[in-house]
């Protein structure tokens, strides 16, 4: 049921959902199949492949904000994530192939959408210690300095890939290549909420305490989903993001403003 | 404005609408009623509209009060309820006098049992919906489930009392199912076709750790062809992942948005208020349907809940 177009693939998901990807690279949109045992374990590391998930990312972006601007009516609700989109729409009112035919027409319109400046969103976090539990192995692993992990992780600027998983939980990249490492191998049962993860070349901050399998190096105070007042979503699709270490004080001095 | 208080809240209750769509790229999952059928079967009866907020029972009911005159529906699953000691019907709607109260047992059929009243539950809306998110505590009640002694206001909206009752035909027909349809997932063909025939052959039990995030299945191991893990994408509902490990899970109501398993198939839209009534250990099965089918059976079953023999009066 698979499609190409103008760099872009359609995929059926459900009888009311399809996904559009823009991974036109890889086929099948399988990440480094075939490659020997050490290979595929260090592929599956990094979810990100840099340049390639960027640009896909970049047209995610466009055709969410296409989409925003100009609704398409019938179609309830879309879940952007690396380098796809799915759209999900009513099925009484619209077919597959009629979805296909008006999002190939906005594919066409991409090259003309601009997508707003970046903010910039500086979260403080207090690493190690009781905050980031997975600190020590993340250095033995590496055969680092806890300050030499803390300063790689602070020095770099993410990009939001996209949010998901659970409200406000943004995905972040890349992490510097330093400080790649892979996901626990058991994951946990509950993270709490706060808690900032690495895993492969992505980093991300639990909005909430959740199962999780990400090894976790410290934790802001600073709410990630919070209520309408406080326009819910700490970060957006498309945010830039960076961690500023703070001390165990001043983190107690936040968590109590952000109460 | 009627209130009402809860004495025991039962195993696990929530409120439940019909969930809020259109907030995929916070991350932010529909939720809602896990049998939405029952729940908009049981606003009508009531007069309210389909999407009121109701109460969301699972397995074992719990014990409510009413403190003011109220016009009642219970839909699902049979719990056994009795209001002041005297059984009352499923499917139908009835009255609760001032200080009755209404007592549930354990299911004596499937999983969830909806309360509804004219008026529906008022609640703060969140993100334009009454529905309880537990993960992450947002949205209905609290944003959790009911305990011993919270009291729910009931909402001005619904028309005049008026006794009303689900026809024996539309009953028939929406009856949940053991054997759920579905259409191929995005990833099938990462599947040998050795593994999609054991997955179509095989008998399925519902495990106790299943919730409303996903019902996790218990029975032949599906074996996917290579790699395994993939780039995330976003999940719909329905939607049968399997992971490393190779034990289906269905995404359910709370779903998370987007997952990086392969996803051998997906549940149809018709069918998916059945997954609402499956219990723990409870065996299913898989049957491949294509997607004009797919569609035919959305549309028959709307039809079906738009029809005017659906609710005698």
């Amino acid at each position: 049921m698979a499609t190409a177009s103008g760099g872009a693939r359609f995929e059926f998901a459900s009888d009311q959902s399809l996904l559009v990807y823009f991974d036109e690279l890889k086929e099948t949109g399988r990440a480094e199949s075939g490659l020997p045992q050490g290979e595929k374990s260090r592929a599956q590391a990094r979810p990100l492949q840099s340049q390639i998930a960027l640009q896909a990312n970049e047209k995610v972006r466009k055709l969410l904000r296409l989409l925003e601007m100009d609704p398409i009516a019938g179609v309830r609700n879309v879940h952007p994530a690396y380098c796809s989109l799915l759209v999900k729409f009513d099925g009484l009112r619209l077919r597959h192939d009629e979805v296909e035919a008006v999002l190939r027409r906005y594919l066409e319109r991409l090259e003309e959408i601009k997508l707003p400046e970046p903010r910039l969103v500086e979260i403080p976090v207090c690493y190690g210690g009781e905050f980031g539990p997975d600190l020590a192995e993340v250095c033995a692993i590496h055969g680092m300095r806890p300050a030499r992990v803390v300063e790689l992780h602070a020095s770099a600027e993410y990009l939001v890939y996209f949010l998901g998983f659970v409200p406000g939980f943004a995905y972040l990249g890349e992490l510097p290549e330093a400080l790649v490492t892979p996901r626990l191998a058991v994951p946990r049962r509950r993270v709490p909420a706060g808690s900032v993860g690495i895993a492969g070349n992505q980093t991300g901050v639990y909005p909430f305490a959740t199962p999780g399998g990400w090894r976790l190096i410290g934790r802001t105070p600073v709410a990630m989903f919070r209520d309408e007042r406080a326009g819910f979503s700490l970060l957006a699709i498309g945010d830039r993001v960076r961690f500023a270490p703070i001390s165990a004080e001043r983190f107690g001095e936040l968590e109590k403003e952000w109460a | 404005m009627g209130v009402i208080q809860v004495q025991e809240p039962g195993l696990f209750t929530t409120v439940q609408d019909l969930g809020r769509e259109g907030f995929g790229a916070m991350g932010v999952s529909a939720s809602g009623a896990a049998d939405a059928v029952s729940l908009r079967l049981g606003n009508r009866m009531v007069g309210n509209r389909e999407g009121a907020a109701g109460l969301e029972m699972t397995l074992l009911g719990g014990t409510i009060t009413f403190l003011e005159r109220a016009l009642l529906a219970l839909t699902g699953s049979d719990f056994g309820a009795a209001l002041d000691g005297k059984p009352v019907e499923l499917w139908s709607s009835f009255e609760s006098k001032a200080e009755q109260t209404l007592r549930l047992g354990p299911t004596r059929t499937g999983a969830r049992c909806y309360l509804c009243v004219q008026g529906g539950i008022a609640v703060e809306l969140f993100l334009g919906s009454a529905s309880t998110h537990i993960l992450s505590g947002l949205g209905g009640h609290e944003g959790r489930a009911l305990r011993k002694g919270d009291a729910l206001k009931i909402g001005a909206e619904g028309g005049a009392i008026h006794e009303r009752r689900l026809t024996a035909r539309a009953l028939k027909e929406l009856q949940p199912r053991k054997v759920l349809r579905v259409t191929e997932g995005p990833q099938s063909d990462w599947f040998p076709e050795s593994a999609r025939r054991l997955f179509y052959e095989s008998r399925y039990r519902v495990a106790e750790e299943s919730n409303r995030m996903g019902i996790r299945l218990e029975g032949a191991i599906v074996p996917v062809l290579s790699g395994g893990e993939m780039i995330s994408e976003g999940v719909s509902l329905g939607a049968i992942q399997v992971p490393e490990g190779g034990k289906p899970i269905i995404l359910f109501v709370e779903q998370q948005t987007t997952g990086g398993y392969p996803k051998i198939a997906n549940v149809i839209s018709a069918d998916l208020h059945s997954l609402g009534q499956l219990r723990p250990r409870d065996e299913i099965r898989f049957e491949r349907v294509n997607w004009e089918t797919a569609r035919a059976l959305l549309r028959e079953q709307e039809d079906l809940m738009a029809s005017e023999d659906l609710i005698s009066g």
